[in-house]
Formats: C-alpha cells, sequence, structure tokens
C-alpha cells in the first residue's frame, strides 16, 4: 500500500506514547465505571471524586436481588449470536454471487440494500410494532432475532461482498475446471479462503446487536428483553443510582468483552497469517 | 416409601398447577427510590396472593412514556399496570385509555388521599388512577451558610429574596454557589421549574383564546431574572444540569440554595446520600407578583390500562401498593423517613413520620396549597401548574425549554428567545386547531 514502497526502519519515538495516550483515553470511561461500581452512592457522586475508599459488592447485590440477570444475558446471547448466524447465513450467499457473477445492477442493488439503514428506526417504529402486535411477536426473542437479521443483513452483506472480492477469481476458476460444482466452489473453496473476513463480520454483527437499544427497548418488556433493557432500568430521572448503574453497565458489557478479547487473538492470527492480499 | 414418593409427586405437580394458573400482572415503570422499595416490598403481596404473579418492567422516565403511548395507543396489552404521572392521567383518560378506579373498598380510604392529589387524577369527576407518591417543589437551604451571613429564612419568601441571597452567599472560590437551579431542556426539566417562575411573577402560558403569551413583560422578568441568577451565581454549566444534577451539587455542599421537587428532601435529610444531611433547611418556594402557581404538583400514580387483560389482578396490586397498610409496611421494614409521601392525609398524622421526616410540614403545605386548577393570576383555559394539560405541551414545553437554554447559554438574545418561542408555540396550537371559533 505504501506509496515508497518500504516501510520506515525506525518507528518514531511519539508513536507509541501515542497509541499509549489513545488506549488510556479510550479505555478510561470503561476503568472509571469499574471504580464506581464499586463504590457507595455517595463516593459515587463525591467531587473531587475519591480515588481511594473501601471497596463494596453492595451495588452488584442489589442488582441480582432486583433483576433476573440469567434471563436477560440469555436474551441477548440467543439474539445476538443467533441472528449473526442468520445474517450469515443469508449473506454468504448473496455476497458470493454478487462478487463473482456480478450484472449491471449490482452496483445499484448493494446501494439499495445499504439505504434501508438509511431512515431513522423511530420513523418505522409505529408500524412495526402493530406488525409486531398483530404476529404476536411483541416481547419475544423470535421478534428480536428477525429484526436484528434484518437491520444487520446489509452490512454483513457489505463486508463480505469487499473480501470475496479479494479472493482471487482465479482459484475458484481452477476449482471449476476441475469440475466443483458451486456449492463445493463456495463451501471448499471460498469459506476457508474468507475465515478471517467471516469472523470479523460475524463478530461485528454480534457487537452490533448486543449493542442495539432502540428496537429492544420499544419492542420487548420482559420476557425478551435483553441485556440493553437491563441497563435501562437502572438510570433513574430522581434520586441517584450512578453505582448501581455502573455495576449493571458492567455486568452488561462483562460477557461480550470476554468473547471480544478472546476472539481478538484468533482474528489477528488470522488476518496475519491466513488472509489471503 | 413409595407413599412418600407420590406425595412429592402430588406436590410437585400442584405447584406447576398453581405455577400456571398464575395471572400474570405486568408492571411498566419508573426507577427511583420509592419504585425500588415498592418492588422489594411486593414480595409479600405475592405470597398473600399466590395467584398473582408481578412482572416489572423498568424504564427511563421518558423512555416509558414513549412505550406506554404506544402500547396502549395500539391496544397491545403489554402491560396490564402503567406508572404514570398527573399530566398523562386526565389526557389519558379522556382517551378513554384507562380503567377508572371504582367501587373501592372501603377499607382503602379513598378520601385519606390528598384532596389536591386525588383531583390531579380525576377525569369528570371519577378516579383514573391512585397515586404512589405525589411531590410539590420547595426551596432547600444551607442553614450553617445562612447562619454565618446573618440571613434568616421567613415562612415565605421572595424572588428578591432570593436574589440578594444569592449574592451574599456565592463564594466562587470555594465553589459554593449562591443558587442552583433546572437548566437542562425538556418540558419536564427546565420548564417543570421555570412555569412556576412564570406563574407566581403573573404570566401564564396561554391567554382564554389559546393564544401564546410567551413574549409578555411578565415572561420577560421571570426569564431575564432566572438567566441573570444563574449566570452570576449558579454552578458553571447549569444549563445541563437537571434534577439529578442539582441533587449531586446539594448533595455535596454546592449550593447554598436550589428549589426543585419535594422528593428531594428525603434524599437530602438521607446521610447515606448527602454530606449535608445535618445542615438541610426546607422551605416553601419564593414568590414575586402572586403567591399562585409558585409550586407544582406531580404525582407518580399506578392505573389500569384499558388493554389489560388482567385487569381485577391489577386492581388488586394497584389497591395494595397505594394503601395505609402498605405505608405502615414501608415505615416498619424502611424506616418511616422512606415512606412514600405526598399521598395520604393518615401519613402526616403519624407521629413517627413526622417525628422521623422534619420536612413533613413544609412538603403537605406545598401539595395542600397546589391546586391545579386555579394557578396563575388572570384566567387561563387549562389545568395544570408546571404544564398545561393538552397533548401538545410535551412537544411545545420542550421546544421552548430548548429556546430558554439558549439563552442561559447567552447563545440567544432573551427578546429574541421570547419572540421565537412565541412563534413557534403560536404555530404549533394553530396546526392542532386550537383557538378556532
Amino acid at each position: 500500500m505504501s506509496a515508497h514502497g518500504s516501510t520506515p526502519q525506525k518507528t518514531p519515538r511519539w508513536i507509541p506514547i501515542l497509541a499509549w495516550v489513545i488506549a488510556i483515553l479510550v479505555f478510561f470511561p470503561i476503568f472509571w465505571m469499574a471504580l464506581t461500581s464499586f463504590k457507595t452512592e455517595t463516593e459515587a457522586i463525591s467531587t473531587p471524586p475519591s480515588l481511594f475508599f473501601t471497596p463494596t459488592m453492595e451495588n452488584y447485590n442489589d442488582v441480582f436481588d432486583r433483576s433476573n440477570y440469567a434471563r436477560f444475558v440469555w436474551n441477548s446471547i440467543a439474539v445476538s449470536f443467533g441472528s449473526t448466524l442468520l445474517a450469515l447465513a443469508f449473506a454468504i450467499p448473496a455476497a458470493y454471487a454478487m462478487a463473482f457473477f456480478p450484472t449491471k445492477r449490482t452496483p445499484s442493488t448493494l446501494l439499495w440494500m445499504l439505504s434501508t439503514k438509511m431512515m431513522p428506526p423511530v420513523g418505522v417504529l409505529i408500524p412495526m410494532y402493530l406488525l409486531f402486535k398483530t404476529l404476536g411477536l411483541l416481547d419475544t426473542v423470535t421478534g428480536l432475532l428477525i429484526i436484528y437479521t434484518l437491520i444487520n443483513l446489509p452490512i454483513v452483506v457489505w463486508m463480505l461482498y469487499t473480501y470475496f472480492k479479494d479472493v482471487p477469481g482465479e482459484i475458484l476458476e481452477a476449482g471449476r475446471v476441475d469440475g466443483a460444482t458451486p456449492m463445493q466452489e463456495l463451501f471448499l473453496l471460498l469459506l476457508p479462503l474468507a475465515v478471517p473476513g467471516i469472523a470479523s463480520t460475524g463478530l461485528l454483527s454480534v457487537i452490533l446487536s448486543w449493542n442495539e437499544a432502540f428496537w429492544s427497548l420499544n419492542l420487548t418488556s420482559s420476557q425478551g428483553a435483553p441485556l440493553t433493557a437491563f441497563i435501562a432500568s437502572f438510570s433513574s430521572p430522581q434520586g441517584l443510582f450512578w453505582a448501581k448503574l455502573s455495576a449493571a453497565s458492567l455486568m452488561a458489557i462483562a460477557p461480550i468483552l470476554v468473547v471480544g478479547w478472546m476472539s481478538q487473538r484468533q482474528l489477528v492470527s488470522g488476518l496475519t497469517f491466513g488472509a489471503v492480499k | 416409601m413409595k407413599l412418600r414418593k407420590s406425595a412429592i409427586l402430588i406436590a410437585a405437580l400442584s405447584v406447576t398447577a398453581a405455577v400456571q394458573a398464575a395471572t400474570t400482572v405486568t408492571i411498566g415503570t419508573v426507577n427511583n427510590g420509592d419504585m425500588v422499595i415498592m418492588q422489594k416490598l411486593s414480595k409479600q403481596f405475592e405470597e398473600q396472593n399466590p395467584d398473582i404473579k408481578l412482572d416489572w418492567v423498568v424504564l427511563e422516565e421518558n423512555v416509558l412514556r414513549q412505550r406506554l403511548t404506544t402500547d396502549i395507543a395500539t391496544k397491545s396489552g403489554q402491560f396490564d399496570i402503567a406508572t404514570v404521572g398527573t399530566y398523562e392521567v386526565p389526557i389519558w383518560a379522556k382517551q378513554g385509555w384507562l380503567m377508572p378506579l371504582e367501587n373501592l373498598p372501603a377499607d382503602y380510604a379513598v378520601d385519606d388521599i390528598l384532596k389536591s392529589v386525588r383531583d390531579g387524577l380525576s377525569y369528570e369527576g371519577k378516579l383514573y388512577a391512585a397515586p404512589f407518591y405525589a411531590e410539590s417543589s420547595m426551596l432547600f437551604y444551607r442553614k450553617d451558610l445562612f447562619e454565618k451571613a446573618g440571613i434568616t429564612m421567613p415562612e415565605q419568601s421572595t424572588w428578591d429574596n432570593v436574589k440578594q441571597w444569592a449574592e451574599k452567599l456565592t463564594d466562587k472560590k470555594a465553589e459554593v454557589y449562591g443558587i442552583c437551579l433546572r437548566g437542562k431542556p425538556g418540558w419536564g426539566e427546565n420548564f417543570a421549574f421555570l412555569s412556576t417562575m412564570i406563574n407566581t411573577y403573573g404570566g401564564q402560558w396561554f391567554d382564554m383564546n389559546w393564544q401564546p403569551t410567551i413574549d409578555t413583560p411578565e415572561w420577560k422578568a421571570a426569564i431575564g431574572d432566572y438567566v441573570e441568577l444563574l449566570n452570576k451565581y449558579g454552578p458553571p454549566g447549569a444549563a445541563a444540569n437537571g434534577f439529578n444534577e442539582n441533587l449531586t451539587l446539594f448533595a455535596n455542599g454546592k449550593c447554598a440554595m436550589w428549589i426543585d421537587a419535594t422528593v428531594a428532601a428525603g434524599l437530602l435529610y438521607n446521610p447515606k446520600q448527602s454530606k449535608v444531611s445535618d445542615k438541610v433547611g426546607f422551605a416553601q418556594a419564593p414568590i414575586a407578583k402572586t403567591p399562585k402557581g409558585a409550586h407544582w404538583l406531580w404525582a407518580w400514580t399506578l392505573a389500569i390500562p384499558q388493554s389489560s387483560d388482567a385487569k381485577d389482578a391489577a386492581k388488586k396490586f394497584v389497591l395494595w401498593a397505594t394503601s395505609k397498610p402498605y405505608i405502615q409496611l414501608v415505615g416498619e421494614k424502611e424506616g418511616w423517613a422512606s415512606v412514600p409521601p405526598g399521598t395520604r392525609t393518615s401519613t402526616y398524622e403519624n407521629p413517627k413520620y413526622l417525628e422521623a421526616a422534619p420536612f413533613a410540614k413544609p412538603v403537605l403545605a406545598a401539595i395542600n396549597s397546589a391546586d391545579p386548577t386555579d394557578q396563575t393570576l388572570n384566567p387561563r383555559p387549562y389545568v395544570g401548574i408546571q404544564y398545561v394539560g393538552i397533548p401538545e405541551f410535551q412537544a411545545i414545553g420542550t421546544q421552548v425549554g430548548q429556546t430558554i437554554a439558549a439563552v442561559l447559554t447567552g447563545k440567544t438574545p432573551l427578546d429574541q428567545g421570547l419572540k421565537a418561542a412565541q412563534a413557534a408555540t403560536a404555530r404549533t396550537m394553530a396546526q392542532a386547531g386550537y383557538g378556532k371559533k
């Protein structure tokens, strides 16, 4: 990519420092949230903020007492992973077709798919609500699964399309010459080559679904509600719930943070060694 | 052995049957101290009523309002009990969305509910919601700072007093600000407070022909004083402060005075939440030209949507959670200072409560004098003190709130802001068809 075709011999000293500063800045809110979750409510609001304090588990106990955390976590896992698998199942054949057998309408089809993301969701809230009501999908995991799949589908198709475009067509052609069926071509040749791309697309889709708050707050209430609804229940118009809100938020992001960390290594190694460039 | 096994089996089966037969009551509510206590104590209700299972949906106030409106307007029946405020109850009752609370048992003692609150929750003489807690607004002040400055707080202060005191008490070096007030824009945020200030300055939202009266001298005087007070003696960044932010500031000893919801009294008086619990004083909200409308009335209530399919079970819970025995239960389990305030006369006659809550008397006085039907100097066509009881007000109040926030930060000059607010409000009202003969 480099215009000069070579990488500089020595990285300037300020680059790692800058990287550290940015990393700390980005991580600081999460660190502060974690710290606040172990404070009492008075310590949480005190100015100047107290850095040294006796940690308490009171907030976590309260949060556990008040809500069914396990149900929220299960719903979040079900909708985010379920919708990602569904979206991939639809998007892989679509992206394959568009990347390797483009027609003159392919570019405008891609743009049209993306255009569905351009409308603010609140504009279709009432029709969606009525549709969900009629179909009996209000407050169900199935309902969220469907809507998240549809929301993420355009992005997933776009990302996979760009990854598939990077795979040299000659490899697939060689397979075809050797008598591979389109199915074999897709599953035995293309997918193994595009694993890192599919993994990062999947991870992005999981994270987007995990954090989606508009539809989950509007279409679910208790049985189908994911962790975003769990956090929302601790924000308060009157009274101080900062420490409890921090505890709830940490509990809500913990699972996805762990998944992110774990898959990060695989992703990086996958991208470094497996990518076809 | 066999007998025991089958007994266990039968017991297990009957438990399953009972669970299956239980009616689920879904309650949509907000997150605040009183609601948290209600949720905790409601386990007792479930024990007493094994055929009813409670399902709680706790949401942020604005999200809840939007959820409930969508659900009830589309008759989806997701909620069996809705937590709604005094603003919504008459509007929703008029739409036929709420079930009237009729044929209440004698031991519920509906007459024990404070009259101004009951009136606020009634439509055409029928009660549509039961108050869970009610609040007015009052002046909180720091007794120690007042004493140090040689000021005695009178029974009823005026806005002129407040201006002088704020100047005297501000010590920016020590980060003590003379006055803290709401600045965050929104009909339930800055305009909950500002409407009361405008009322007592002799202004109002609309005249008898539903024409807005925003660019009048009364509004200008009230908003002018508000902007001056906050800019000269208020905390930095006041335009972003709502109830919680000011509560935090006061609890940390940064405000000498604060005018806001009476519910803050209990929070500021609680040493677990406030560093000034032993120094906080309580007084009536200040007045200017007229004592009318100087403090607001708000109640969080439990109402049953017509779309609910578990109305009987829902009513049972509503009556339980707003009853005298419930207040007694909170007093015994959580301490008397924590009982839901502002709903029942009997609470204010209870010596245990009066002893535990020194703010009880001023709160009761404020609520009693807050009659939502007569709160402006001149006649007006609407009900409500800090709001106008029409569906359009949420949008209007928030839009004007944003304009005034821009005046507060100095982005818009006062006259220009009031003119713009007047024009925008007139437009909205004309579109909604008000003022047509």
